[in-house]
């Protein structure tokens, strides 16, 4: 009895026409295509994009050239060297990340103990010509300032989580 | 000269030249297209004698599916020509005897003393709404249904006999059956087992 | 129309002036073909984006309506890269192989009472020709662009096309025998008098056979095994680019919509109107709305229009067929079901079964 009915089946294409009833109900559905540069998806706080180096209220600094993000980059994307500044405090005198090396794990922004270097939200970013992705300390320091508000927003949002 | 004899003359050389490259040309692939090609022009110098059928039914047999299967076999043999042409100057003279041979028995029988033009009156051209598929299908229905059937018959035959002789049962076949696989549904093929992640210490 | 450029005409002598018709008459088919080759990309990425729950390209001009342009302007400006050692010749003369029977078929498509280009007695068989000589471009292209996967998509796809040749040509002459002509438009006329004269309902497992097998002779999905990127790169055209590309591309289309055209020739009453039967004959006599709901092209069109679709369905639904199944579907199933339908239409021709051979 089964071995009709699977031959009716299959002879009166049963299978198939369920199928195409299945797609042809997609048809009218609802499409959820995002337009993209009109229309954008909702972030997370914690989205990992181009990084900055944030300064204090007071426009100190932060990175206190300890170095930690440099040991645990997993793509040797990041380079520091440091010196005695005037004041006695140690300073970088270079901060290089290199972007087409970075992964954009986030572990940089873990492991800084003052919160100086941090993953923005920014994605849409381009370079035009070589070397415009190796971010310089003053490019890191420039996102940072431009983009502080945002920069804290975010870290507030998270915080409860952290 | 009427359009329908420069039509005629035209397609008459682009078969002869077509012909003569299947035989001269030293590529089989190339052959075996110039053969298409002359194939395809007798069609239709045949749709140009009223005999539609026959030119459409040339084209759709011989060049739509057998020398598609020709230039298969064709494109995929490795034809070594030095080899092929070994002993050619050996044989040629008995071959060149055979082959004149053949050409005074060809003109004898069918030469112009035959079968030439002014033995035949031409043939009627018919009107439009002649129809030659209709004309050979009647033909071959009522007047020769018995050569024709007999005909289809031993063409059955000979396929039936093509595919026993080809066909053998060989040991740890390893075919698949669709008609089975398709019926396969998952509870007959997947387990699902459940494990604790971590044994117990 | 013709005695619109009839007097245009007269200072020709006669058969310049013949020439000159048949030549505008093909401009006039060929050009809306082309056209509708064109759209029928977008509505191809269209309406499987659709299914997809996506939107599909809608950048290009307003709602994406520019898209094909654009595509056809890429290709165009594209290089045609001959690959090394491959056969330069055969190479070039493939996909002209491929679309001129693609092309040439139309020749015998009516689109409306005697509105066709060649009234010839053989057409069915004519354009059984033509569909079977468009395995030459496939199977040149793959052997002359000396690749492997080219090689392997021809020898595929040539395979293919011709198993499924059989089972179409069955079909094809169970629909003969019904309409008792091969002439095309003479085959629409035996279906007149509504819906349920028309010989999708007594020939209907040979109009499902003639469908399937159209979708496996133009090779698309689910038989697209010919191209089946996931295994074979693309088939037989890996090797082409541009224009050569191109021209691959319009042929597989122009195929499709034969094989829907001839769909609705053949099974579905052509240009003939579903309302005839149903609606009193009166109906037909007024003005504007007659014309519409009486015969006409747009039936004819629009039927296509509906069997493109279900191409475009087909793909967007099944996954691909794996060969040897493609081989015992054309050979095993499709074969003996015609034959055995062809056996019932000849005893129901001969018995004059009523309401459709009567």
């Amino acid at each position: 009895m089964n071995v009709v009915t699977n031959y009716i089946k299959s002879l009166f294409l049963i299978e198939l026409f369920k199928g195409l009833r299945l797609t042809f109900g997609y048809l009218g559905q609802k499409k959820i295509t995002v337009q993209y540069p009109e229309e954008k998806t909702p972030l997370s706080p914690r989205f990992r994009g181009l990084h900055a180096l944030r300064r204090y209220p007071n426009g100190e600094e932060r990175c206190i050239a300890c170095k930690l993000c440099e040991a645990v980059c997993p793509a040797l994307a990041i380079k520091i060297e440091s010196t005695k500044r005037d004041d006695g405090t140690r300073r970088t005198t270079r901060y290089d990340i290199d972007l087409t090396k970075c992964i954009f794990c986030g572990y940089c922004e873990e492991s800084c103990p003052v919160d100086s270097i941090v993953e923005t939200d920014i994605f849409e970013y381009h370079g035009e010509q070589r070397g415009d992705l190796l971010m310089t300390k003053e490019k890191l320091l420039a996102v940072g300032d431009k983009y502080e508000k945002q920069i804290a927003k975010n870290r507030e949002l998270d915080a409860p989580y952290r | 000269m009427s359009s329908e004899e420069i039509i005629f003359y035209a397609f008459s050389a682009i078969l002869i030249f077509a012909a003569g490259m299947v035989i001269t040309i030293r590529n089989p692939v190339f052959a075996a297209l110039s053969l298409v090609l002359a194939f395809f022009t007798s069609a239709a110098l045949w749709i140009l004698l009223e005999a539609e059928f026959l030119g459409l039914t040339l084209v759709l047999v011989y060049v739509g599916a057998v020398m598609v299967l020709f230039l298969f076999v064709v494109m995929m043999l490795d034809i070594n020509l030095a080899v092929l042409k070994e002993g050619f100057a050996k044989y040629l003279p008995f071959g060149a005897v055979v082959a004149i041979i053949m050409l005074a028995q060809l003109a004898v029988i069918v030469g112009p003393k035959q079968f030439g033009l002014d033995k035949f009156a031409n043939p009627v051209a018919q009107g439009v709404e002649y129809s030659n598929t209709k004309e050979l299908g009647r033909q071959l229905y009522t007047d020769y249904l018995y050569p024709f059937e007999i005909a289809a018959v031993i063409l059955l035959v000979a396929i039936i006999a093509a595919i026993a002789l080809t066909m053998r049962k060989r040991v740890k076949r390893q075919t698949m059956q669709p008609e089975q696989q398709v019926q396969v549904k998952r509870n007959e093929r997947v387990r699902l087992v459940k494990m604790p992640a971590e044994k117990k210490l | 129309m013709l005695d619109l450029i009839e007097p245009f005409m007269q200072w020709m002598p006669e058969s310049l002036a013949n020439v000159s018709i048949i030549v505008m008459k093909i401009t006039a088919l060929l050009v809306p073909l082309l056209l509708g080759v064109a759209y029928l990309t977008l509505a191809e990425r269209k309406v499987i984006g659709y299914i997809q729950v996506r939107i599909g390209p809608n950048r290009v001009g307003p709602r994406g309506l520019l898209q094909p342009i654009a595509d056809a302007l890429k290709l165009l400006t594209k290089e045609i890269i001959l690959p090394s050692s491959a056969n330069r010749f055969l190479f070039l003369v493939g996909p002209v192989l491929a679309i001129a029977p693609a092309v040439a078929a139309w020749a015998v498509i009516p689109f409306d009472d005697g509105m066709v280009i060649a009234d010839v007695n053989a057409g069915l068989l004519y354009i059984l020709a033509m569909t079977s000589m468009g395995v030459y471009g496939v199977i040149i292209a793959g052997w002359a662009s000396n690749s492997k996967y080219a090689f392997l998509g021809a020898l595929r796809s040539a395979a293919q096309i011709v198993s499924y040749e059989i089972a179409m040509g069955f079909a094809i002459v169970g629909v003969l025998l019904a309409a008792g002509s091969l002439n095309i438009g003479e085959i629409v006329l035996a279906q007149q008098g509504g819906v349920w004269q028309w010989f999708w309902l007594p020939l209907l497992p040979l109009f499902f056979i003639y469908f399937i097998s159209g979708v496996a002779e133009t090779n698309r999905a689910p038989f697209d095994v010919a191209e089946g990127e996931s295994e074979i790169v693309a088939g037989f055209h890996v090797e082409y680019s541009g224009m050569a590309f191109a021209v691959f591309f319009l042929a597989e289309y122009a195929n499709m919509i034969l094989v829907a055209a001839l769909t609705s020739l053949l099974f579905w009453g052509g240009w003939l109107s579903p309302l005839e039967g149903i609606l009193p004959a009166s109906v037909f006599d007024i003005a504007v709305i007659g014309a519409l709901l009486g015969p006409g092209i747009h039936w004819f069109l629009l039927k296509t229009a509906f069997f493109l679709f279900v191409f475009l369905w087909l793909r967007a639904t099944f996954p691909r067929y794996r060969y040897d199944q493609i081989m015992r579907l054309g050979w095993k199933v499709f074969i003996p079901i015609t034959i055995v339908w062809l056996l019932l239409v000849g005893w129901a021709v001969v018995d004059h079964w009523a309401p459709w051979f009567d």
